[in-house]
């Protein structure tokens, strides 16, 4: 009887989300946002309260090597002179000593772990080394001094006796305790995990026709892995080994406990004296004045420009492999 | 009379090359007796090294001469690469074990009961506790959470759910934030609230660091686990004439759920031990302090910083007693987060 009114009358088809779509994607939209907001602050809030120090010692903040602050009765600063140069090369230094050491070991046990272990001790393997990753980093430090360093002083007397006619492990004053050396050594410890994870994904992407294809033609493994995994993770081992350079560069507890803070530039990794910025922040935070903050406040800016050029690289180039390999 | 194939694997080692492997070991374990006996080498890694080494050129010999200088090669490397992976776990086997063998006399009854608000770092071991270091550590970790569960959710649901036109750049600077160093986080705090605002150390101060340090392992890891939810899920929420707030927060989040929770547990492990910020926001309080928005605060990594640096025997025993404490902690949470993510991947 009524079926024409049955009829619904045509509508407007629309693809305009509905009000609560619109909020649900605002909120999601301003909390992804937050975390560009977040580095936005962090660079904007330590350049404006090291300002006045950058603009004080100028180009002389990176290229001197001396960090001291006069302060007369009324705790009023006379005199002051603040360069980084020393803690920034030994940062550098100390990061270096730890990637060198860590790279190799990170990739061959990468490569044992893909290609050599059996499944039940890859398995173990590879949660003990994630876990090793989660390891605060107090602990590499206590036990870093109490336990590894004199290991790590014998190796560097040995180094000393052999290759000291080397400039970099030149020895003079004879003196070898809590180098850069050391420090690098506990870095390279606490930077293993991460190599090794990064170099095994990037392996694990490794085509498998051409694994069974080097296989097929009679390869032994160190043949296949020099004809198609080596060639296929590369880039992506140099860019995790980038990641651990960040990552080395930015510690800041383990160093500090067994590196002895100098302010001279040293390039000689073993002798007994060394900087890094972070520790010279820990340092120097307990009995800094006003002034002296600020000026830490700056070095912490370098600090985060530094790393984070170093990590953004990293991960442009961990990223441009994950792609190549398919 | 037919004969059943019986299967065989050829490829399988035979008696004989058991023997030929273990007398392999064992001149490799004797040469490097001997010749750490006769050098001045000494320690237990120069006999593994020097072991190594030895089985590595032994058994390249034999491959050699049995194979060629191909499989010699190769045999070599299998060495090299599992001496690698040893050199990986020996840290951590050391670590664990001295770890447990100082810490374990750092221990007492009342450890978990007081604080150390009548006690130096050098009084006998029977004398105060870690009390406040752990209600400490677990308001700041709270407090983090609180504040860095939305913000990582909401990260990784952006990169997942909604691909807007920010996706690229957010993720390449979540990836680097992730390596923001912990005192920078610290510096940060320090110039943006703690000097202009509060001007007191807190516990909140702390947890603002820690939850800089926490969202990108809570972005990063809750966006590994959202894309693994399959695109079908959400499809059906849609095609049943879900708006997409729906699908996500009735479909997609429950789906995800013990990844999440993964996550989240992965982001407190990264976080328990952190050192660097606290040093400069907390002022390391020796009291159990209930006010977390003022006051001074202990935690476990300013216990241990405080003991180490105090230097004596009973303090260095009470450094330990905490790293033995602050591991534990970081193992249940690594290990539950392991379950989690097992189970997940089980269904």
């Amino acid at each position: 009887m009524s079926q024409a009114t049955l009829i619904p009358s045509p509508r407007e088809i629309s693809t305009e989300p509905r009000r609560s779509d619109k909020v649900f994607r605002g909120v999601v939209t301003s909390g992804g946002i937050s975390s560009l907001f977040i580095l936005g602050l962090i660079a904007v809030f330590l350049a404006y309260r090291g300002f006045e120090v950058l603009k004080e010692e100028g180009l002389g903040f990176i290229t001197g090597a001396d960090w001291s602050v006069t302060l007369d009765e009324s705790a009023n600063v006379v005199e002051s002179n603040f360069g980084l140069s020393a803690m920034l090369v030994g940062t550098i230094l100390c990061a270096l000593v730890a990637v060198v050491i860590a790279v190799p070991i990170s990739v061959f046990s990468a490569l044992y772990l893909n290609f050599y272990a059996p499944g039940w001790l890859k398995k173990i393997l590879v949660a003990v080394i994630d876990m090793m990753a989660a390891f605060p980093s107090i602990l590499f430090g206590v036990w870093g001094f109490l336990v590894l360093m004199p290991s790590v002083e014998y190796w560097g007397k040995l180094i000393n006796r052999y290759l000291g006619w080397i400039p970099l492990f030149e020895v003079k004053p004879y003196f070898f305790t809590r180098s850069p050396f050391v420090a690098g050594v506990v870095l390279a410890i606490m930077i293993i995990p991460i190599i090794t994870s990064v170099s095994r994904e990037i392996f694990a992407q490794a085509p498998l026709d051409r694994i069974q294809a080097a296989f097929a033609l009679g390869a032994t493994r160190w043949a296949m892995i020099k004809a198609v995994v080596i060639p296929h993770g590369r880039s992506g081992v140099v860019g995790g080994a980038m990641l651990g350079l960040g990552r080395a560069m930015g510690e800041t507890v383990a160093v500090f406990t067994v590196l002895n803070i100098v302010f001279q530039i040293n390039w000689h990794i073993l002798l007994g004296a060394g900087g890094n910025v972070a520790s010279l922040i820990i340092l120097k935070f307990s009995e800094a004045g006003d002034y002296e903050i600020k000026a830490l406040m700056a070095a912490g800016l370098i600090l985060f420009l530094l790393t984070l050029a170093v990590n953004a690289v990293a991960n442009v180039i961990v990223k441009s492999t994950g792609k190549s390999g398919r | 009379m037919s004969a059943v194939a019986i299967p065989t694997k050829p490829w399988a080692k035979s008696p004989q090359d058991r023997i030929l492997g273990v007398s392999f070991l064992i001149a490799a374990a004797a040469f490097s007796y001997f010749f750490v006996a006769v050098t001045e080498m000494k320690g237990k890694l120069a006999y593994a090294f020097i072991f190594f080494v030895a089985y590595g050129v032994i058994t390249s010999t034999y491959s050699f001469i049995t194979r060629g200088p191909q499989a010699a090669k190769d045999s070599f490397v299998s060495t090299l690469v599992a001496l690698g992976a040893v050199f990986t776990v020996i840290p951590i086997a050391s670590i664990l074990f001295t770890v447990v063998q100082k810490g374990v006399p750092g221990l007492h009854l009342g450890i978990l009961s007081n604080d150390m608000s009548m006690a130096t770092s050098t009084d006998p071991i029977p004398t105060g506790g870690v009390l406040h270091a752990i209600t400490g550590t677990l308001t700041m970790v709270v407090l983090a959470l609180i504040m860095s569960i939305p913000i990582g959710i909401l990260t990784a649901l952006y990169l997942t759910e909604i691909k807007g036109k920010f996706a690229g750049p957010i993720r390449f600077l979540v990836q680097a934030m992730s390596g923001v160093p912990s005192i920078v986080a610290g510096l940060f705090i320090l110039s943006a609230v703690l000097y202009p605002i509060t001007k007191n150390f807190s516990a909140l101060m702390g947890a603002m660091a820690l939850t800089i340090l926490m969202i990108p392992t809570i972005a990063r890891t809750s966006e590994e686990v959202l894309l693994l939810i399959p695109n079908e899920l959400r499809e059906a929420g849609t095609a049943l004439g879900g708006t997409q707030w729906r699908t996500v927060a009735m479909i997609v989040l429950p789906a995800a759920r013990s990844g999440l929770m993964t996550a989240i547990i992965l982001g407190i492990a990264r976080i328990a031990g952190e050192t660097a910020p606290l040093l400069l926001l907390t002022g390391g309080g020796d009291k159990v302090n209930p006010n977390p928005f003022n006051g001074s605060v202990g935690s476990l990594p300013y216990y241990i910083w405080k003991s180490f640096n105090a230097g004596s025997p009973e303090a260095l025993t009470r450094a330990w007693a905490g790293l033995l404490i602050l591991m534990i902690v970081v193992f249940i949470l690594f290990i539950s987060a392991r379950a989690l993510s097992n189970r997940k991947m089980s269904k």
